[in-house]
């Protein structure tokens, strides 16, 4: 073996590869994929059994609803992003390796949207049915979903970076990370509501676009800083 | 000007300075919040809608300002703090935090007050209390964050980054939050969007903004002092100061 | 290839307390670098600033006579760092754990290299388990099997003797001897006494950081 040779796959490689590791060591741990879409289905369930079955409240009430549990849902998935790598020393060889930093956690990032935040926008119409959301507007749910809980993902893991080295980093994660949601929640819920009403969506859906490329160029360079600084104790 | 910053950045050198800056701060802040709340209270016109109870916007609105502003201060500072490793922008920034959080809540507590004559009812989602509300968990975020490492550099770095972050999306929350306020109620009367105001009634709010700027800035080099004092303790020339060495 | 290390001025201080101080080091190919002290002597940290991991530091660090501020591609690119934690996943097999870490490092996918890898770390027969299910000594041989696959020059290893059996200790010695007589470049801690020779040196840390003493 040589004692020294140029790395010549280039960030290419090292993005894939840490893709497949991820969704591999997910679907291994298939609990951890379900585990927000349960926690989904029974915060949905609580509220007609906590204010009322009556249909037509929880029709209006309906897309706030189910935002805020997906929301919930994809948060409470947040803490376990960059957790297990850290505490088995993997972490620091991501951070050393020769590779751009904010590409890797990137694509860590969208590990846990193909795995949380998809699964969770597509299992919103189901759950739509149940607080009987007004017809016409389960695709702008789904769609208003997927798109900002990609958004949700970015930001989160900024939170879930910085706080990867704390001891009980959870509830902290929730504080710094929640308000940080809102802008999401406000136009993903409006879309739901716009439809509902016969509203053009495209806004709202442009909007959430719009968060998502700000996030997509800000986030990764944000989560790239907080881990180094993470992985310094 | 380079040399200046750096200068500006050596504990010594910015305790000393500061130690002649800060009493001018603090006799301006007197001075202006004295006027500015005697002008606002006793002088200013009354409110043809509102009568008397307006006159809370003199304590409402500067803490309002002040709460935003303190934050973009604290996230110039950390940006500061991260790109040219100053740290007395950090220490300024650690000091500054729950300065912020406390004019957040007065804004918010004055607010609440104010909603009792003007809507009838202590709390009300209004686009301004809301967003403030928002501010107000973002430091607290910032916060525990700091509180929340055992190396202090970390601790620095990550609070310096939380709140480059939180700087960022601060207007995107404001006006989201706009947004969704004139989507849900849109007749409700608000109290931050007004027909202008005679100059009697804004003058005496300048003079308070400017007041509370000033306190600002003065308890902020007080504390930063104390600060240096307490990081810099096992440094010679803090030593020096306290007569341990000669 | 040259190959040099340099560390000036070094001082770190952790909890109020300083670790080292005025540490001035000189790390060049063909060495090895026995890193010595008790515990909590900052041996580690003194690793993981020789790594770049650490940031919270006075002094200046020099890879190649250029500060590494300018030069961490180069350097990461020549670095193979093995920490306290082995940073093998446990749902993954070894096979998979390597195949990650040959990507990371920019090799191409090469898995005759991945078995031959964990063949030197004599853990044939073990290759397609879930590391979970290996003892501690084997993962930590997982760990150890990337020296065989990825070509770096300057290897930093911190305790990498923790669990190994005897066979494997004497192994891993004279990879670490054969290594430095190639040109390589190992700094390295650890609880083990290892047999003297021309490229051994030692760094001792003490309490109070009034140190560095060859």
């Amino acid at each position: 073996m040589p004692l020294f040779r140029e790395p010549e796959g280039g960030a290419g490689v090292a993005i894939r590869a840490t893709l497949k590791r991820d969704l591999v060591l997910l679907m291994r741990r298939r609990s951890e994929v379900l585990n927000p879409l349960v926690f989904f289905a029974l915060v949905i369930t609580l509220f007609p059994i906590g204010i009322s079955p009556d249909p037509e409240l929880l029709a209006i009430i309906a897309p706030g609803l189910l935002w805020v549990a997906a929301l919930l849902a994809a948060l409470l998935s947040l803490d376990s992003l960059f957790r297990s790598d850290y505490d088995d020393g993997s972490l620091e060889q991501l951070l050393l390796s020769p590779q751009p930093l904010p590409a890797l956690a990137l694509a860590k990032v969208a590990v846990h949207w193909l795995l949380t935040g998809l699964p969770l926008a597509l299992m919103a119409p189901l759950l739509g049915i149940m607080l009987s959301l007004p017809a016409g507007s389960y695709v702008v749910l789904a769609l208003s979903l997927a798109l900002g809980s990609a958004s949700l993902s970015l930001i989160g893991a900024i939170g879930a970076a910085l706080t990867v080295g704390l001891s009980r980093g959870g509830v902290l994660l929730s504080l710094l990370v929640l308000p940080l949601y809102i802008p999401v929640l406000i136009f993903g819920a409006g879309a739901v509501q716009a439809a509902i009403l016969g509203d053009g969506v495209s806004a709202h859906l442009a909007i959430l676009g719009a968060l998502l490329a700000m996030a997509l160029s800000l986030a990764p360079w944000a989560i790239a800083a907080s881990l180094r600084i993470s992985i310094n104790g | 000007m380079w040399a200046f910053i750096h200068k500006l950045g050596s504990p010594k050198w910015f305790y000393a300075i500061s130690a002649r800056l800060q009493p001018w701060f603090w006799v301006a802040a007197a001075v202006l919040i004295l006027v500015g709340s005697a002008w606002g209270l006793a002088f200013a016109p009354a409110d043809y809608q509102q009568g008397n109870s307006f006159r809370i916007i003199y304590v409402h609105v500067p803490a309002a300002f002040l709460a935003q502003s303190i934050f973009v201060s604290m996230a110039v500072a950390g940006f500061i703090f991260m790109v040219w490793k100053i740290k007395i922008a950090d220490m300024a920034a650690a000091m500054m935090a729950p300065l912020g959080a406390a004019m957040t809540f007065v804004a918010l507590f004055s607010g609440a007050v104010w909603g009792v004559p003007t809507w009838g009812t202590w709390w009300m989602w209004d686009a301004r209390l809301t967003s403030m509300l928002i501010l107000l968990f973002l430091y607290f975020g910032v916060i525990a964050l700091r509180g929340a490492f055992s190396s202090r550099d970390s601790a620095s770095r990550a609070a310096s980054v939380l709140a480059m972050v939180g700087v960022i999306n601060i207007p995107i929350i404001k006006y989201s939050v706009d947004w969704w306020y004139t989507l849900h109620q849109p007749a409700t009367f608000s109290v931050t969007s007004r027909p202008a105001m005679p100059v009697e009634m804004w003058a005496p709010l300048l003079i308070m903004v400017l007041g509370f700027y000033c306190f600002f800035i003065a308890l902020t080099l007080m504390r930063t002092r104390s600060e240096i004092l307490r990081r810099e303790a096992s440094k010679h020339w803090v030593r020096e100061l306290a007569g341990e060495v000669k | 290839m040259s190959l040099r290390l340099q560390a000036r001025k070094l001082a770190c201080e952790r909890d109020d307390r300083w670790l080292f101080r005025e540490l001035d080091l000189d790390i060049h190919a063909g060495e090895i670098v026995r890193v010595e002290g008790p515990n909590g002597s900052g041996k580690t940290t003194l690793l993981k600033i020789l790594s770049g991991q650490l940031a919270d530091f006075q002094g200046e660090l020099y890879w190649n006579d250029h500060p590494m501020r300018r030069t961490r591609q180069d350097f990461l690119a020549n670095l193979l760092y093995l920490g306290h934690a082995p940073g093998v996943k446990a749902a993954l097999t070894p096979l998979e754990n390597l195949a990650w870490y040959q990507a990371l490092a920019g090799e191409s996918d090469d898995e005759t290299a991945r078995f031959a890898a964990l063949a030197a770390v004599g853990l044939v027969g073990f290759e397609d388990l879930p590391a979970g299910q290996l003892s501690a000594g084997q993962q930590r041989r997982v760990a150890l099997a990337r020296l065989e696959l990825i070509p770096r020059p300057l290897w930093v290893l911190d305790e990498p003797f923790t669990a190994i059996d005897r066979d494997g200790v004497a192994d891993l010695e004279s990879r670490l001897v054969a290594h430095a007589r190639r040109g390589g470049c190992v700094l390295v801690t650890t609880h083990h006494e290892l047999a003297d020779s021309p490229a051994l040196r030692r760094i001792r840390l003490g309490q109070g950081g009034d140190d560095a003493a060859r």
